[in-house]
């Protein structure tokens, strides 16, 4: 869903649905802290502060989990999402040189946006799948057993796609 | 009409993502134009555990076993293998020989190295079944442990037979099943309980829970159930991690088929025994792996452990007692009730019963899922299943449990692994991860690498783990780049020590495992970047240096050409020259040239 500032934004009625069904069951919030990055990719200051509302939770609470978990995202990623898997087995695979030419490639170091918003770098712990190593996704579709010079080909198959 | 051929399709992670689904469809497809679908049943399953060979088809009945197929290979292995029933010799799997010789193995898994020394408890469903239909997994007694256990057992009859069968936690601690379980048993006149099924596989190198709920999601439910029964509980969690989207997609199938059939949900075949499964998201913290963290985070709460007793099985989630077991235990249950408890304690050793699932990754020919009796040598898995180290490198050591774990080095092979061998060893045994290294790869940067793991997932709530793990790791940093001094050793010492006794959970208690294991078998490996300034393996960039050999240098200009910071210079045919002021160290002429002419030291 395209939309100019995080100000304008509202919760949607998909996600206003699923707050409903959790919202009297224990323990509901990092369940619609997902539901809510899955509907906007992150989670938008403007949202959380709804969300604090619709539950009667304090942002503070809402944000402290956020801030915890790894997974939870408070700014708007690229178009493209690159993932390199930096376990163990990818590690000594040669994890580390795949991200060094990603920054050759597309100019951004790990957790950053490029300019034109057409890709986001992130390192993750393990895709589990280690018989690939090393290992990178975009946009949840994964490479396996890379070479560093592979690298460049991916990023213009997902450039502008 | 009857099927006379089954095609089997690996549908794990590892082959999914290289075109299993595509393999899958083709085959639907293909079989429907050749004329042949009505005759033979292709099924989608989970992981086989050869996932090094991947994409997988197995054939039956011949047993044929196609590896690395690819979407296009489809059509030929419908024509040939299941119209004319003749084998596709370019696809199937090839063991290499003692002399080098290739040899394509008989028909029959049994006659695969990678799965000879192999039992297969845990993973008995997985890479046999459809993990998207109950009925298979009924078809191979699934369910019956549940059955039996509410019309012919009472609770302590179920844990009698656990207690007999000897299992212990596989998450890492090696708890004795049946005692956590007779804890929740034992507390009377509370008006909840709960079940708790830990999948929050976080240790980097370790798929074994992921491919268990993947390929067999049904046991883990079945399982639950039976200690919802035996405790007293109507009410289970799964506390998955969100990174694991098909293994959330195939419990949520298999929750609401065993629901539709009354396996699930009120009154359980009819018995006065209800019981019912909500699946809870991780969000990527790695000490929800923790009991008390991940009860924490069920409740919605920032993942923070608290400390222990009170434990679980008594105050657990929302302060009821509650039984937290992670997917391999789970997975385990049911085949202990319907094969009995003493069948289990056969399998294994003394003090350890039954197997292991072990996700064998790093620097191995097969990498892949494998599981083996308890008390198997490592050298077994490496050299026999693992199919021994690429490249003719040579074996340098093996990491057990991940970053909470340590080294197993060459000259403790042939130790069987169980719990308290490895604990012996300075290890442990984890959840499963087992990491091959080789000579290339730097002890000291490993160690290093696992701190920086741990400093990053320390939840910050006590202090020994959050200052003592920032210390480690500095200090591993420091010998790193080649200013690490004799006193720093000994730092590392103490408070390694001090973090082992004073941390709140094991993710500090174990954190400094890989640094002090390393450092007592590898001692050597970190006087050399001590006190030579060098890192024999070549990985620790502040302490290489490339230079090229002016003798051998022919001037092919290869190096010069590839390098990314444009730092060699030279004349066609002329040797050329390094500029160390510019180098990056990146090794990329080590690795291009032909000639051996660059050196690294």
């Amino acid at each position: 869903m395209p939309v100019s500032t995080t100000e304008e934004l509202k919760i949607t009625d998909g996600l206003m649905e699923f707050v409903q069904e959790w919202k009297n069951k224990p323990g509901n919030l990092i369940m619609i802290l997902h539901r809510t990055q899955q509907e906007y990719g992150f989670v938008p200051r403007k949202i959380a502060m709804d969300l604090a509302k619709v539950l009667d939770v304090p942002l503070a609470k809402i944000y402290g989990v956020i801030t915890f978990y790894h997974f939870f995202k408070l700014e708007k990623p690229g178009k493209n999402q690159i993932s390199v898997c930096m376990g163990t087995a990818c590690y000594l695979k040669g994890a580390g040189d795949l991200i060094q030419e990603i920054e050759n490639v597309i100019g951004i170091g790990v957790n950053q946006t490029t300019d034109d918003q057409e890709f986001s770098l992130e390192s993750v712990r393990c895709v589990g799948c280690c018989g690939l190593a090393p290992v990178l996704t975009v946009n949840g579709e994964v490479y396996g057993k890379l070479k560093k010079d592979q690298i460049a080909e991916i990023v213009a198959k997902h450039r502008g796609a | 009409m009857a099927f006379n051929h089954y095609l089997l399709v690996c549908g794990g992670t590892g082959c999914e993502s290289s075109n299993a689904d595509k393999i899958y469809t083709n085959l639907k497809s293909q079989a429907e134009a050749q004329g042949v679908a009505e005759s033979c049943q292709i099924v989608k399953t989970g992981c086989f555990g050869f996932c090094e060979k991947g994409p997988i088809v197995k054939v039956l009945p011949e047993q044929n076993f196609y590896v690395g197929v690819k979407p296009e290979d489809v059509e030929e292995i419908i024509a040939e293998q299941i119209v004319k029933g003749r084998r596709i010799e370019r696809l199937q799997y090839k063991e290499i020989g003692k002399a080098g010789a290739e040899k394509s193995a008989k028909g029959g898994i049994e006659n695969i190295g990678f799965y000879q020394k192999q039992v297969r408890v845990v993973l008995r469903n997985c890479g046999f079944i459809n993990p998207e239909d109950i009925t298979e997994y009924i078809a191979r007694d699934g369910y019956a442990a549940l059955e039996k256990v509410l019309f012919e057992m009472k609770p302590s009859d179920v844990i009698d037979e656990l207690k007999k069968s000897g299992l212990r936690g596989r998450g890492g601690a090696g708890f004795p099943t049946w005692r956590k379980w007779s804890f929740s048993a034992d507390v009377k006149d509370v008006d909840q309980k709960f079940i708790v099924c830990n999948a929050d596989e976080g240790d980097p190198g370790a798929y074994m829970d992921r491919s268990v709920l993947e390929g067999d999601p049904h046991s883990v439910l079945e399982a639950m159930a039976i200690a919802g029964y035996t405790v007293g509980a109507d009410k289970g969690f799964i506390y998955i991690r969100a990174e694991y989207p098909l293994a959330i997609n195939r419990l949520k199938i298999a929750i609401g088929q065993a629901k539709e059939v009354g396996l699930l949900g009120n009154k359980i075949l009819g018995t006065e025994f209800s019981f019912d499964i909500e699946i809870r998201f991780g969000a990527g913290a790695f000490v929800c792996g923790e009991e008390t963290a991940l009860l924490a985070s069920i409740e919605g709460e920032r993942g923070m452990p608290r400390p222990r007793p009170p434990f679980p099985a008594t105050n657990g989630l929302w302060g009821k007692p509650t039984v937290i077991n992670n997917v391999e235990t789970w997975a385990n249950i049911p085949v202990i009730i319907t094969k009995g408890g003493d069948w289990f304690a056969n399998i294994g050793t003394a003090t350890s019963k039954g197997t292991k699932v072990f996700a064998l990754t790093g620097k191995i020919n097969n990498s892949g899922l494998v599981e083996v009796p308890m008390g198997t040598p490592l050298r077994d898995i490496i050299y026999n299943i693992g199919g021994g180290i690429p490249n003719g490198r040579k074996f340098k050591a093996v990491q057990t449990g991940g970053p909470s774990g340590g080294v197993i080095t060459a000259d403790n092979i042939d130790v069987p692994i169980d719990f308290e061998h490895l604990q012996e060893l300075g290890s442990i045994m984890g959840s499963g991860g087992m990491i091959v290294m080789d000579e290339d790869d730097c002890i000291v940067d490993v160690a290093k690498f696992y701190l920086e793991f741990t400093v990053e997932e320390s939840c910050g709530k006590c202090a020994p783990c959050r200052i003592g793990g920032r210390k480690l790791y500095n200090l591993l940093d420091k010998i790193s780049k080649g200013s690490g001094t004799m006193e720093d050793l000994e730092k590392i010492k103490s408070i390694g020590n001090a973090m082992k006794k004073a941390s709140l959970c094991g993710l500090g208690q174990t954190a400094p495992n890989p640094a002090l294991s390393s450092m007592h078998y590898f001692y050597d490996e970190y006087l050399s970047h001590i006190k030579d300034k060098t890192c024999p393996a070549g990985v620790c960039k502040d302490l290489v240096t490339y230079t090229i050999k002016e003798d051998k240098c022919i001037g092919c200009t290869l190096c010069a050409r590839r390098c990314p910071v444009s730092c060699i210079s030279g004349e066609r045919k002329n040797p050329h020259f390094i500029d160390q002021d510019k180098c990056i160290k990146c090794g990329e002429c080590f690795t291009v040239c032909k000639f051996d002419a660059v050196l690294r030291a």
